[in-house]
């Protein structure tokens, strides 16, 4: 028999060395880039505030019975009626703005990962459904790509949210929806590539199942091209969420993100109360500038035309 | 080039048609207009009376088909609130909109054509990677926020230049401008910064990217020991080649300009088409909204196309080939 | 660092204020800066308030209300009641902008014309509709029937600008917005418009009130708060209405602008949804759906009512530019009761609710505009906060104004806070609207989102309606605001305040209803 001897895939036992070594390389090229690992770092400590946000936090900022606003617009450092010290100050509502912080990394960081997974799961599944299956529905399927990709993302939420109402569940389809399309283009360009790959011809000259060879063969290969993309997309969505709630139409009132702290403290500015719109403003810059670092590094990393120290 | 030219304009139009299909049942879930526009003085009758007169009693099918019968005729309705045809509403705007977008794209290109160049000339110098960094950063500042804090310094504090509105302008043809007086200048240069930013990293990216490349290309090499001065192989040499990808992505990003000046124009009250745009959603000024999603597509379609016709300009290998239809 | 940031703008402000003197020479011009634009410039086009207060400048109305709204003579001189249907105008000798006279023609043609004006999304026909004959006595007199008494003919009227048969005849609305048409014998005469920017006025020196204060008149709509304050502070315009509430503070402290204030006719107010047995935003405390609809309980809309804690918010979110009141129109308004004060009594609200069943609470979904009244998501958490202290755990659904009304319209809510402006400065104005049982026929209660009907608060409000004597009808009106209050029918949580500011050297005479004029300011002496 000969079938012993055609490689069945990446990730067989063969391969398995020289990947991890690859692998273990591109961590390395990471690791050599002090931006990158301190971008890595950063997203990491937000990433643990955000979790542990109601553990650390002084104050719930969602319990409406914990607010007090005859503590409102009260200076960084100040104390509130119930004795604990307002570090960076309150809002309009009576709200400790480190707390509101906190509790806004979560949401921004929860809807901006969670809309990413989310329009990845099915920008992968389109992307690699498409190049695999080809013809009329691949041709279709990219028609409908196009057309998504050409009009503004900011257009297209900015009219869904007014359809849909507000809420977190509603802002998160929105950014599903004009994000999809991205993955699907990506996963699409790397599908094509390996499918024209020998270890494809061979798994299905085995009569292996269609699906198992998307899934277990395609799907493994595609991955690298997604996750670079998807890094520096969880960024854009944080950003195009707060710019939503800036908008008034993101996520509720009563559970701000940073971008509706953000818009809650812009009335404030000329009034010289400062606190209630750069802080949030500093918390959120600092989240997108971690994630663009780290996605920047990821980027060159995984370039293949890029020279050994990710150059 | 005339096939070329026909797919492109077929496609387009089934890209309009499919735009304007779906936005002209997606305003229909934003609420009923008269709702909103109607005197709360009004009572049952008078609210069943403005619904009859605005044409909002018919079956929905009956407004699309009639709504479709006038778009073919370049009838895209009249805006409600304004009670004039819905396009011209929007034109009127464009200028004020276009000229935003443009000193924006004229700051990007200033800025980040030279900053890019340099980078890629000396990718691990101090400067390229400063600059490098600094473009990461320039992703990263949320546009509206970036305007706030531009008013909070320097219209606030410094009161060097105004919070927003549109300065004082000169009539053109007609088209009333305010980029040809200082005076108003100075309106634009906060919001157009705002603007320019995240455009400027993008054009450093491009450009350092490209340059990159270009220069391990052997005729750079070539020129380079040839001895030809570094200057001229730049703008001659480089700029060429580092210019196309620039411009195609320009292209593209000047139509999102006008999406991302919905944010930037709230920020500074400009009364441009992104605010008239979120105006009109909060009247729910049906003919308005979709009028402005199929100007804002042909915009799209437009540039794309011009886009590509420079682009075959630029680069001789390129054919008006049915592949990029 | 906060108060440092302030001074230096002021007094760079005031500087600039300094500066912008001289070169204003001794022309007087105006420039104001308000805070809605006016969409057209036809004045029986679109029935809303910013096109309204730029209509005031160029246009007349045969009566007007006075800064308190009383109702005074303007383009008529004056009027008398024939008999209880039959009111009959005396005009002034007043010359419309193109030189030629007002006629009693042109009040008819003024009068039939709105109810002729195709696309009109929201009709002046409903202040012209109950005249069913218009009779021309002589060129300076004319007559209106309606077809019952109705007390409100006058301030109807105050809404139904004069305009010329001549200059109007035939002209389509767009048409207006190039100034065509725009023929008034208002004060100032049409010069410009731009969308959403400007409108540009000269005085009329042919106005029937004498020369105007100001040779140029010119509305900057400058809707973002900050750049409206901004625009004054650089002395880009002179004088801006509704200062932003968080900048109250140092504008009044600024020595280099002047500052009115004065109680709006704008009541806020909470509906409760008191006539349906189940209520959509409602839950039990656990969140479990709850059976009945506690609103329906008097208790419990009584308990809502002493939750408030109105001075809280007076002072913590408005700057003490709000009113609290429990009386749905102001002092000066026919329908106020001085007996009637806000309370706010947190234990007592609590034992109400206990007594009612509820003394585990409930869950309460509260809906508010965030575009439209001052602070308006601001205040309604303050009272999701203050409800949710007595046992009311309430969340708030603040969304723009445009879907709230749609919303509210197909009845979604159980609680929402919304703003009503006694147009016709009398209690029957929000009665008739949003607190009388819905009957379509009679055209009454069409925003009545708290469901909530009392057959007996109607026939007393229907009586005021039919009695043309002013004390009569005064004591009625009291009667039926003291129904709405005994049976808390609405919240009323205050009114809101006007506010203008304008550099030195303009005096401002501040109006209780929102309409901003040119009228309003004049040179100081």
């Amino acid at each position: 028999m000969v079938a012993a001897h055609i490689p069945t895939g990446p990730d067989t036992a063969e391969v398995d060395q020289p990947r991890q070594s690859i692998a273990r390389k591109r961590i390395k090229a990471f690791l050599r880039s002090p931006g990158a690992l301190f971008g890595l770092l950063l997203f990491l400590l937000f990433l643990l505030l955000a979790v542990f946000a109601p553990q650390i936090s002084p104050q719930n900022p969602y319990d409406l019975d914990k607010l007090d606003i005859m503590d409102n617009m009260l200076a960084p450092g100040a104390m509130l009626g119930d004795g604990t010290v307002s570090w960076l100050g309150t809002d309009d509502q009576g709200r400790d703005m480190l707390s509101a912080i906190l509790y806004g990394l979560r949401i921004s960081i929860g809807v901006g990962v969670v809309s990413v997974v989310i329009a990845s799961a099915i920008g992968a599944f389109v992307g690699i459904g498409c190049a695999y299956i080809g013809g009329r529905v691949d041709s279709l399927a990219m028609r409908i790509v196009d057309l998504q990709l050409s009009f503004p993302s900011i257009l297209v939420a900015l009219v869904l949210l007014s359809v849909f109402g507000r809420g977190i569940d509603k802002v998160i389809l929105a950014l599903v929806i004009v994000q999809w399309a991205y993955y699907a283009r990506t996963v699409r360009g790397s599908a094509l590539v390996e499918r024209e790959k020998d270890y494809i011809a061979a798994a299905v000259s085995f009569g292996a199942p269609r699906w198992r060879i998307m899934l277990r063969h395609l799907l493994p290969n595609c991955l690298p091209p997604l996750i670079v993309v998807a890094t520096v997309q969880i960024a854009h969505a944080i950003s195009l969420e707060a710019t939503l709630s800036f908008l008034g139409v993101g996520v509720p009132v009563t559970e701000p993100s940073l971008g509706m702290l953000i818009a809650n403290g812009y009335g404030y500015l000329l009034s010289g109360k400062y606190w209630i719109s750069t802080f949030p403003g500093f918390a959120l810059l600092l989240l997108v500038l971690a994630i663009n670092l780290v996605g920047d590094r990821l980027r060159h990393v995984m370039d293949p035309y890029s020279d050994q120290n990710g150059n | 080039m005339l096939v070329f030219l026909t797919r492109r304009l077929i496609g387009g139009l089934l890209v309009l048609f499919v735009t304007a299909t779906l936005v002209f049942f997606a305003v229909f879930a934003l609420g009923n207009p008269v709702d909103v526009m109607v005197s709360p003085d009004a009572d049952q009758a008078e609210r069943a009376a403005a619904i009859a007169r605005l044409g909002l009693d018919r079956p929905i099918l009956e407004q699309y088909a009639s709504f479709l019968w006038n778009a073919v005729r370049g009838d895209l309705g009249n805006s409600f609130v304004y009670g004039k045809p819905a396009t011209t509403v929007i034109l009127e705007r464009l200028p004020v909109t276009l000229e935003l977008a443009i000193v924006a794209m004229v700051i990007a290109l200033g800025i980040g054509l030279p900053l890019g160049i340099i980078a890629g000339l000396k990718p691990s110098g101090l400067s390229g990677k400063t600059i490098m960094s600094g473009s990461i950063l320039g992703f990263s500042l949320p546009n509206f926020w970036i305007g706030l804090m531009l008013i909070s310094i320097f219209a606030v504090q410094l009161k060097w230049l105004p919070s927003g509105g549109r300065g004082p302008t000169v009539d053109v043809f007609g088209i009333p401008l305010s980029i040809l007086s200082l005076e108003g200048l100075k309106y634009l240069i906060l919001p157009a910064f705002t603007l320019a930013l995240y455009k400027t990293s993008l054009i450093i990216r491009i450009c350092e990217t490209g340059t990159r490349t270009v220069n391990r290309q052997d005729y750079i090499r070539t020129a380079r020991a040839r001895g030809v001065p570094p200057g001229r192989i730049v703008t001659v040499h480089l700029l060429k080649n580092v210019i196309i990808p620039v411009i195609t992505v320009m292209g593209l990003e000047f139509g999102a300009m006008i999406a991302f000046a919905v944010a930037v124009e709230t920020v500074f009250s400009y009364p441009g088409m992104g605010k008239l745009l979120i105006d009109s959603i909060n009247r729910i000024d049906r003919p308005v909204i979709v009028a402005y999603l199929m100007v804002t597509c042909l915009i799209f379609v437009t540039v794309n196309l011009i886009v590509d016709a420079l682009y075959a300009v630029l680069d001789p290998r390129v054919r008006f080939s049915a592949s990029k239809a | 660092m906060k108060k440092m940031g302030v001074n230096i703008a002021l007094r760079a402000a005031a500087f600039a204020v300094l500066a912008s003197l001289p070169a204003a020479g001794w022309a007087a011009d105006l420039k104001i800066g308000f805070s809605a634009p006016a969409t057209t410039l036809d004045p029986q086009f679109h029935n809303a308030s910013q096109n309204i207060a730029v209509s005031r400048n160029m246009f007349d109305t045969l009566v007007q209300m006075d800064p308190d709204s009383r109702i005074i003579p303007a383009l008529a001189e004056s009027w008398r009641v024939v008999d209880d249907t039959t009111w009959e105008f005396k005009l002034r000798p007043a010359k419309f902008s193109d030189g030629s006279p007002v006629t009693a023609e042109d009040v008819v043609w003024s009068i039939n014309r709105p109810a002729t004006i195709p696309n009109s999304p929201s009709s002046f026909g409903i202040y012209t509709r109950p005249i069913v004959e218009k009779k021309i006595i002589d060129d300076r007199t004319v007559q209106l029937k309606t077809a019952a008494p109705y007390p409100l003919l006058l301030a109807d009227l105050t809404n139904v600008f004069i305009v010329s048969k001549k200059a109007t005849e035939g002209l389509t609305s767009d048409k207006f917005l190039t100034g065509q048409g725009v023929v008034g014998s208002g004060p100032y005469k049409f010069k410009s418009y731009t969308p959403d920017d400007r409108v540009i006025m000269t005085a009329n020196e042919t106005y029937w009130g004498g020369k105007p204060a100001w040779d140029n008149v010119e509305i900057r709509f400058l809707p973002n708060d900050s750049a409206r304050l901004s625009a004054l502070l650089s002395g880009e315009v002179d004088v801006i209405e509704n200062i932003p509430t968080p900048d109250l503070e140092a504008v009044k402290n600024n020595k280099n602008l002047v500052v009115a204030e004065k109680m709006s006719h704008r009541l806020i107010f909470l509906f409760l949804d008191s006539g349906r047995d189940e209520t959509p935003g409602v839950t039990a405390a656990d969140g479990s759906p709850l059976k009945a609809n506690p609103f329906k309980d008097l208790r419990v809309r009584k308990a809502v009512n002493l939750a408030i804690d109105r001075e809280a918010i007076a002072s913590r979110l408005m700057q003490g530019l709000a009113f609290p009141t429990n009386n749905i129109v102001t002092e000066t308004m026919q329908g106020y009761v001085p007996a009637i004060k806000p309370a706010y009594d947190p234990e007592q609200a609590k034992k109400l609710l206990a007594e009612a069943g509820y003394d585990k609470g409930f869950r309460l979904v509260l809906a508010s505009p965030n575009n439209r009244l001052i602070n308006d998501a601001k205040v309604a958490q303050a009272l999701a906060q203050m409800l949710t202290r007595v046992g009311i755990r309430t969340s708030v659904d603040a969304v723009p104004f445009a879907v709230i009304n749609t919303r509210g319209n197909k009845g979604e809510f159980s609680s929402v806070m919304m703003g009503w402006g006694a147009q016709t400065a009398e209690a029957s104005s929000p009665i008739r609207a949003m607190i009388a049982c819905t009957n379509k026929e009679k055209g009454w209660g069409p925003v009545n989102w708290g469901n909530y009907c009392n057959p007996n608060l109607d026939a007393v409000t229907a009586k005021a309606l039919n009695t043309i004597d002013d004390a009569a009808r005064s004591k009625l009106l009291q009667e039926a605001t003291q129904i709405v209050h005994d049976d808390v029918a609405i919240v009323p949580l205050y009114f809101q305040a006007n506010t203008w500011a304008a550099k030195p050297g303009i005096t401002i005479t501040p109006r209780m209803d929102e309409r901003t004029s040119a009228l309003m300011f004049a040179p100081a002496k």
